[in-house]
């Protein structure tokens, strides 16, 4: 491998990771942007050793052994800084055994860090907007850049969107702890809503736009079902993940050569993605089992699975097929294409 | 963007030897660490040739030729498909797997629907397949 290619990799792995690496680090330095900064000091670090010694066996862990050293050294260097200056102000000295102490806080780790994450990225505090800017910061790993073409617009204004957006949670007096139940309740709830609104960003994009746009979907997809590992008993989840997957299945068959949108009833079902229908039923199957009592996105779920079936043996037979459809009533919408 | 990651038979598969417990533990750590990560969508492993069958046309006749195939090397044994965000990235979930001794995988990207908007397939060649399609009576298993 040459350079390029091995700090390629490097990168790609560290990609991989930074979203748990962030999380871990928001736990221990209830910053958002530090934790940034100490994993990119991580990625410069590998970038540094690596080419020498190998990508080791653990490349997570390495990065975040390295990442905790970086805050060490960062709190080390701030409680200098804390007893120098009342010194330099002529003031008592603070008491040192009144800081806390650095290792131990590192090392009290936590296997709900990027769920919170999560949670902090989808704080009630933000705007929609900036809610799935920091997701797909946070938890997507994208980078700004990526989120402004998907998004339409500039980096510049998207690098400030983001900036905003840890203000406010700043001022919000986020202390970045993992929510109590009841509240967690709602916090998941506002999760699904931002998951699912980027991935309808991604939906609405059509042929001959960035392919950043339909990559969202991709990436909502994707963070659903990590999503779904980390709350395996919530049956939304599970039937956000199955609508996004069952909606997804028809990407292909949604637009004619020329672009035009083609409806539900007229698309070519065998451009119908049979990978994701069978991930989707099986999701929605997954939601029935953990509620009796469906929520919205399971709901929705159903009725396109109801499509999906129809799909796999022939021609639309909605109605007849589908009893999941008759609590709904007559009022609620159905996919269009 | 989506890939197959393939895994090549080989004698062991071909003779329908079963991996060790230690084995299947390994990859089950592996598969649950991908699905964690969200990007495995399918995985599968596949019987010995022995137990399937090649299929062809010749002339407008349908040949079908039962296995085992003898070609070992051009054989696979298993799949994995996988969503990533880059060729890098699912590069770098195969060089994870816990190879066995003698086990090789092949790396291959999926056709994505916007790999097929293109001139290749008219309007009008669409409506006439969906035409054929709704003619056609549904499959019943009863």
């Amino acid at each position: 491998m040459n350079g390029d290619n091995i700090s390629r990799a490097i990168e790609t792995v560290w990609r991989m990771e930074a979203p748990r690496l962030v999380a871990g680090l928001v736990r221990m330095v209830r910053d958002i942007s530090l934790a940034e900064e100490l994993a990119q000091e991580a990625l410069v670090g590998a970038l540094q050793s690596w080419p020498k010694s190998g990508v080791p066996d653990n490349p997570g862990a390495w990065l975040m052994t390295s990442a905790k050293r970086c805050a060490i050294d960062y709190f080390r260097h701030n409680a200098m800084v804390a007893r120098k200056l009342p010194e330099i102000a002529h003031a008592t000295p603070t008491d040192a055994s009144a800081a806390p102490d650095p290792e131990a806080l590192l090392d009290a780790g936590s296997g709900d860090d990027l769920l919170n994450l999560m949670f902090v990225a989808c704080h009630p505090a933000l705007s929609p907007e900036a809610q799935s800017a920091l997701t797909l910061r946070l938890i997507g790993g994208l980078s700004t850049n990526e989120i402004a073409r998907a998004f339409l617009v500039s980096e510049a204004t998207m690098a400030q969107r983001i900036v905003r957006a840890k203000r406010t949670l700043a001022e919000a007096g986020e202390r970045f702890a993992f929510p109590n139940s009841a509240e967690r309740q709602a916090r998941l709830g506002s999760v699904l809503g931002v998951l699912y609104l980027i991935f309808n960003e991604g939906y609405s994009a059509t042929t001959g736009q960035d392919w950043m746009r339909p990559q969202l979907c991709e990436e909502a997809m994707r963070m659903g079902r990590i999503l779904a590992q980390m709350v395996p008993d919530q049956s939304e989840v599970h039937g956000l993940v199955a609508l996004m997957e069952l909606q997804a299945s028809r990407f292909a068959a949604r637009h004619g050569a020329d672009g035009t949108p083609i409806l539900l009833a007229e698309q070519n079902r065998a451009r119908w993605d049979r990978t994701l229908i069978g991930r989707g039923l099986a999701g929605v199957d997954r939601a029935r089992a953990e509620s009796l009592h469906p929520g919205s996105y399971s709901l929705q779920a159903a009725i396109a699975a109801c499509h999906a079936r129809a799909a796999l043996s022939c021609g639309n037979r909605l109605e007849r097929d589908c009893p999941t459809l008759r609590p709904i009533g007559t009022n609620q919408s159905r996919p269009r294409y | 963007m989506r890939f197959m990651i393939i895994v090549k038979a080989n004698a062991d598969s071909e003779a329908g030897v079963m991996p060790s417990s230690e084995a299947i533990a390994r990859m089950g750590v592996f598969n649950e660490k991908m699905i964690e990560a969200g990007v495995m969508l399918a995985g599968d492993g596949l019987h010995p040739s022995s137990r399937g069958a090649r299929i062809k046309s010749e002339n407008g006749k349908v040949v079908v030729t039962d296995g085992p195939f003898s070609e070992t090397k051009e054989l696979i044994a298993g799949f994995w498909m996988i969503q990533t965000k880059s060729y890098e990235e699912a590069l770098e979930w195969c060089k994870r797997i816990p190879f066995d001794a003698g086990m090789e995988v092949e790396l291959r990207k999926a056709f994505e629907a916007s790999d097929f908007v293109s001139d290749s397939i008219t309007e009008e060649h669409l409506a006439k397949e969906q035409e054929f399609r709704d003619a056609q009576k549904p499959i019943s298993n009863g």
